[in-house]
């Protein structure tokens, strides 16, 4: 796991070194001191000897600035790689997320993403920090404070041969007792995060069926899990103290044992039994910072196994074909064609069934064509394929008269504008939102695209007209006003083939005959394909395709399927029952 | 229905911690401890603890020097086995006493934690929607993920933390006066040095931390948007400019972030090292003492231990503070939404089961009966015929805004009304003043004769079926989300509401049926299929009254013609109001209202409005003619 994210601390690694190297020589300046400090005891007070204790003193002095010094300078280059590494992190998988297709994207709930993005990383870079600052001092620590307690008494130092193995055997033991604990207090905490996370999102369902007792129930169980997983959990974790403390606590007790023989042979000043006390203590508390950094970095696996998830997710579609040459972007869609030539095509390539099954279709530049089919028919599939938002399996798409490949994605994506089925506006004022189609365009090009999409009349009603703020999302404005800005943002491009994914089913049936009469005069040169519900919405078009179970059941204009198709008779009929009854 | 949405200061995701200022301190320490003190037995148990343990390791560090001195030096070995067994009793007291306090405190932060969350939670259920329509999502969130858990951190290290440190730096300072008062003064110089470091380091990085604060929240909310809108940068081909906006907050969080952390980071350090020099500085004015004045070599060595304690618990207590108070803040934010004020319901009316006697009478049933009742608080049964009338209603939901002007209509019973007319003219308001998700600001909404704020909002919601324009489904098996209708129907019920809503079809098709595990809102399910689902959550309700927001729009209109039968099951003998676009959908209404800009501008059935020849019929032409 390491290994993976070390890369990610390019441009770091500078910072990374120097401030292991504080670390590492406050560790060293923490054990001399108490050095100097049994000299002042041992030698200078008994003997009363004013100037070697203010020399000895001032030596302390200066080596507690420096270490000090070292101390600042490992906390300011510690956070500087700690938030770099974290910074480079995060946009090196939210850079990674853009070249991601759909299906890449859909591998990963928009939640989870965000996770990964946030949390995620702000604990990975956490622990880059604490890892920094307390981990190195731990070996540094040991191998030296083993030096020194050697170089006092040797004999006295085998106290450590039993303390420490035992400690490492214990903390070892705690961690691989913990760290499950942790993975499933994450599933917890989650499991508690849903359950609100829903509710919130259906309180109006919960509401109306007045089921707000059997949440509380669905809640509670899940709260009561919680509860005891991090009961569990955190009552192993306190262990980790006391079990430090009684160690801590022995060893001192051992030492005094096995040196009081030695000061009484004369093999040990006493002064330096406290020095070595002090040494323990430190050691000792050391380990424990490593324990405790341990059980934290147990937990940034699991977030660094997420965020390495992201960054190794291959994008299954990349300019050019899959191994071939890429594209040198010369081509550009020179017409509005489109052709899918035994197209077939599924979602997932382990699937048996095809969602789309030998696709044979052809659209001339500048052409208005509809898309008619049942709930589940793959509508939205079809006219995805147009800007390669997802990979053929077998068959060609052309657009333009050149398969969608030989063209780089930019080429073909600001020749095929899409207004997606469910659609996003930004935060941001209209006008910031419509320059996402062309961020050149002038105020009049902004007009007329607006004029197109019937959204100029009611932003022109708007007090602060397109200069309006439009709130996270768009909240300020209502769904068919939405999906008005999101076609007008799309017609901005001036796009060859413009595609609506039933765009319009929260705008009204007048609003909509007025949209499509105005593509008719406006955009008489681009390609327009429209999936509807509604076949009024697509009973003028030049060809009308009507999908069944992802295949093409008829295709022609309206006369012509009124004579020649079933369903679309069907379809028809179904709309226009009403009139016939009533009428 | 424009909502006016606010933005919390706090995206999912917000830090932990942080260092905002509680606004009223005292109120919400009130309200804590009453979580708090639901453990008071053993929270002075953990008081108790928390004193002998200082005392304990106080002691211990006392007994070091004589023991050096009388046993170990003289080499005394009964009195040094002695002396030792008696330490380790006391470290194992020591020992044992501190894992007790920290057990203690888990039970008692996880008890107060898991009841301020179930609490929360409660109410949550209690609040008007105008609360979800003026909070974020992630704003409500994050008192969950963040606040809760920021408290949550404290009570089980934090307080403890806090305490044990006071109680051992008034023992370290008494024992130190009682040693020697001179000494003292330069302990007291260098303690007022460790404030003096606290204070000025403490209030930058409390500076720093407040603007990384700012720039987290900022890529945070930027994130959340940006992913959420993942599909249309691609169709834009607007990666660049992600990639570029995302690295200037990026960049900007690093630069605050770094600063804040090498600030809080020096503090450590700093400490520990002035602690060094104050140590340096005893040894030396001591030595000089001892040689001036004759100070005691025992005392002053005694001394020295304890200068090396004295200055841990500062460092302790200055970082517990910070600490301490970002969890009031955070307790302070879950406790207001505790505060507010839930929906208001005063009604006594409740809605029971019924069943007719042979002569007519009305008995309330016991469990579940074809018949309906409103049962007055004096005991009186009235039958539920489904009778809604709206006289002179005015609506805002904000101040600003009039939605609805003066609306009144009636719906007689079994009757089915539509209401036709275009986004934002105020269809959907009038279905939540029904079932009362809004309070109506002047007129009066009246349900077989009663006034809807009479009947107790659970029985009259549960006398209303509403299948929604956005559907929402729950984590759980397809049949799970149909059973959300009604918890006790039968996989039988069931199946049957699903072949009503014709979604039986599509269900068998999944891979396990009605076992089919839905996630993510049913992300795996197109719009169509998750319409059909609600309304198979509608028809297992089998409510009196049915209301119907746009519930076919992203279904195809064949398979609404194949539904069509089933719906017209589900709203025989039933009042029905439809919301719909298409209007071959409400033709067949009893009456149709044409509501603009919220007034009703048209009503009657079909052949009148055709007739009258006004806003219907010219929609209606609309779509004539281009036919």
């Amino acid at each position: 796991m390491m290994k993976k994210l070390w890369p990610y601390t390019r441009g770091y690694r500078k910072w990374i070194l120097s401030g292991v190297l504080c670390s590492a020589g406050e560790a060293v300046f923490e054990l001399l001191l108490p050095l100097v400090m049994a000299d002042i005891v041992d030698t200078g007070i008994p003997a009363g000897d004013t100037g070697y204790i203010l020399t000895r003193g001032m030596l302390m002095v200066v080596m507690a600035l420096i270490s000090m010094a070292l101390g600042i300078g490992s906390a300011f280059l510690s956070s500087q790689a700690g938030q770099g590494f974290g910074a480079n992190l995060r946009q090196a998988q939210y850079d990674h997320i853009q070249n991601y297709s759909f299906r890449n994207i859909e591998k990963f709930s928009t939640a989870s993403l965000v996770t990964r993005l946030t949390n995620d990383c702000n604990m990975l870079q956490m622990s880059l920090m604490m890892s920094m600052r307390l981990l190195v001092r731990a070996p540094v620590m040991l191998i030296s404070a083993l030096v020194l307690a050697v170089s006092i008494s040797l004999k006295l130092s085998r106290v450590f041969l039993v303390a420490m193995p035992l400690l490492l055997v214990l903390i070892i033991l705690i961690l691989k007792h913990v760290s499950p604990m942790f993975s499933s207090l994450q599933e917890r905490t989650d499991g508690v995060n849903l359950a609100v996370q829903e509710n919130l999102s259906a309180i109006r369902v919960v509401k109306s069926f007045v089921r707000e007792e059997y949440e509380k129930e669905k809640f509670r169980k899940r709260n009561d899990a919680l509860r005891s997983t991090s009961e569990r959990a955190f009552g192993f974790v306190v262990m980790n103290m006391p079990v430090m403390m009684l160690i801590t606590y022995g060893t001192i007790i051992a030492v005094m044992w096995y040196g009081a023989p030695l000061v009484q042979a004369g093999e040990l000043e006493v002064g330096l039994l406290s020095t070595f006390f002090t040494y323990i203590t430190q050691v000792l508390m050391s380990l424990m910072m490593v324990s405790m950094i341990m059980m934290m970095l147990t937990r940034a696996i699991a977030c660094a196994k997420r965020v390495a998830e992201v960054l190794d997710e291959v994008p299954d579609i990349t300019d050019g074909e899959p191994g071939g040459r890429a594209p040198s972007g010369e081509h550009k869609v020179s017409d509005g064609s489109v052709d899918f030539d035994h197209v077939f095509f599924k979602y997932n390539p382990e699937a048996e069934k095809w969602n789309l099954r030998d696709i044979s279709l052809h659209i001339p530049s500048g052409a208005t064509v509809g898309i008619i089919g049942a709930t589940g028919s793959a509508k939205s599939t079809l006219v995805q394929l147009i800007p390669r938002l997802y990979e053929v399996q077998e068959g060609v798409v052309r657009v333009g008269g050149r398969p969608v490949q030989e063209y780089t994605m930019e080429n073909l994506r600001n020749a095929v504008s899409v207004v997606l089925q469910k659609n996003t506006l930004f935060s941001g004022t209209i006008r910031e939102n419509l320059l996402w189609g062309d961020e050149n365009a002038t105020v009049e090009e902004m007009e007329a695209a607006c004029e197109a999409a019937c959204a100029a009349e009611f932003i022109h009603r708007m007090p602060e007209g397109y200069d309006t703020d439009l709130g996270q999302g768009g909240v300020n404005v209502s769904g068919g006003q939405k999906q008005r800005l999101c076609i007008a943002r799309a017609i901005l491009k001036k796009p060859k083939v413009l595609i609506l994914d039933d765009s319009t089913s929260a705008v009204d049936t007048a609003t909509d005959a007025k949209i499509r009469a105005a593509f008719r005069t406006r955009l008489p040169d681009t390609t327009k394909i429209i999936i509807a519900q509604r076949i009024i919405s697509v009973m003028d078009a030049d060809l009308i395709v009507v999908m069944d179970d992802g295949r093409i059941a008829d295709m022609g204009t309206h006369a012509e399927l009124m004579e020649t198709s079933e369903i679309y008779r069907d379809v028809y009929q179904s709309q226009q029952e009403g009139a016939d009854i009533d009428g | 229905m424009a909502e006016v949405r606010r933005r919390g200061p706090h995206g999912p995701g917000a830090p932990r911690g942080g260092f905002q200022k509680p606004k009223n301190m005292r109120k919400t320490i009130g309200a804590l401890m009453r979580y708090i003190g639901r453990s008071k037995w053993l929270l002075v148990v953990v008081t108790v603890c928390l004193v002998l343990n200082t005392v304990c390791s106080i002691g211990g560090s006392y007994m070091l020097r004589p023991l050096i001195d009388e046993c170990i030096v003289p080499g005394n070995y009964p009195r040094l086995a002695r002396t030792l067994a008696m330490m380790a009793g006391i470290y194992a007291c020591a020992a044992l006493l501190s894992y007790s306090y920290s057990r203690i405190m888990v039970r008692v932060s996880q008890k107060a934690t898991h009841a301020i969350r179930r609490d929360l939670f409660a109410k949550m259920q209690q609040l008007p929607l105008n609360y979800f329509d003026t909070h974020t999502h992630g704003e409500l969130m994050s008192r969950y993920t963040n606040d809760i858990d920021t408290l949550n951190e404290i009570l089980q290290n934090g307080m403890v933390s806090l305490i044990s440190g006071i109680l051992t730096f008034v023992g370290v300072v008494a024992v130190m006066l009682y040693l020697s008062p001179l000494l003292f003064l330069v302990t007291v110089f260098s303690l007022g040095l460790m404030l003096a470091v606290i204070m000025t380091v403490g209030k930058r990085s409390r500076r720093y931390f407040m603007a990384q604060q700012k720039d987290l929240g900022e890529i945070n909310g930027y994130i959340e948007e940006m992913i959420e809108g993942q599909k249309v940068i691609k169709v834009f081909n607007h990666e660049a400019k992600a990639k570029e906006g995302f690295a200037r907050r990026n960049e900007a969080y690093r630069r605050s972030a770094t600063n804040a952390h090498s600030f809080a980071g020096a503090m450590m350090p700093a400490m520990g090292n002035i602690s060094h020099i104050n140590y340096a500085l005893t040894c030396c004015v001591g030595a000089l003492l001892s040689i001036a004045m004759g100070l005691d070599l025992g005392a002053l060595l005694l001394y020295l231990q304890y200068t090396r304690q004295v200055s841990q618990p500062i460092g302790q207590v200055s970082q517990q503070v910070n600490n301490i108070l970002a969890a009031i803040a955070g307790a302070e934010r879950v406790f207001e939404v505790m505060e507010t004020a839930p929906e208001v319901d005063e009604g006594s009316v409740i809605l029971v089961n019924v069943s007719h006697g042979a002569d007519g009478s009305l008995t309330e049933a016991g469990g579940r009966s074809d018949g309906w009742a409103w049962k007055k608080p004096d005991g009186q049964l009235e039958p539920l015929r489904g009778d809604v009338r709206f006289q002179d209603v005015v609506f805002r939901y904000v101040p600003e805004k009039t939605v609805l002007h003066g609306i009144s209509l009636y719906a007689k019973p079994g009757q089915k009304i539509a209401f036709v007319g275009s986004t934002g003219a105020g269809k959907t308001t009038i279905t939540n003043l029904i079932n009362r998700f809004y309070e109506i600001e002047s007129g009066l909404i009246t349900y077989d004769g009663i006034d809807i704020r009479d009947i107790r909002k659970d029985s009259l919601r549960r006398s209303l079926g509403i299948v929604l324009q956005d559907t929402h489904l729950f984590t759980g098996t397809i049949a799970d989300n149909i059973r959300y209708g009604k918890l006790d129907a039968s996989d039988e019920e069931i199946r049957a509401a699903a072949r009503l809503a014709n979604a039986d079809t599509f269900i068998s098709h999944l891979p396990d049926g009605y076992d089919t595990w839905i996630t993510d809102d049913g992300g795996s399910l197109s719009q169509g299929e998750r319409q059909l689902l609600a309304i198979a959550r509608a028809a297992v309700a089998d409510p009196p009254v049915l209301i119907l927001d746009e519930a076919t729009s992203s279904i195809d209109t064949r398979t609404e013609k194949l539904i069509e039968r089933g719906m017209d099951r589900l709203m025989a003998n039933r009042t029905v109001f439809v919301i719909a676009h298409r209007l071959s959908t409400v033709r067949n209404a009893k009456a149709i209202m044409v509501l603009e800009q919220g007034e009703i501008i048209e009503r009657g059935d079909h052949d009148d409005l055709i007739a009258q020849g006004g806003k219907y019929y010219q929609l209606y032409t609309g779509q004539a003619e281009l036919s």
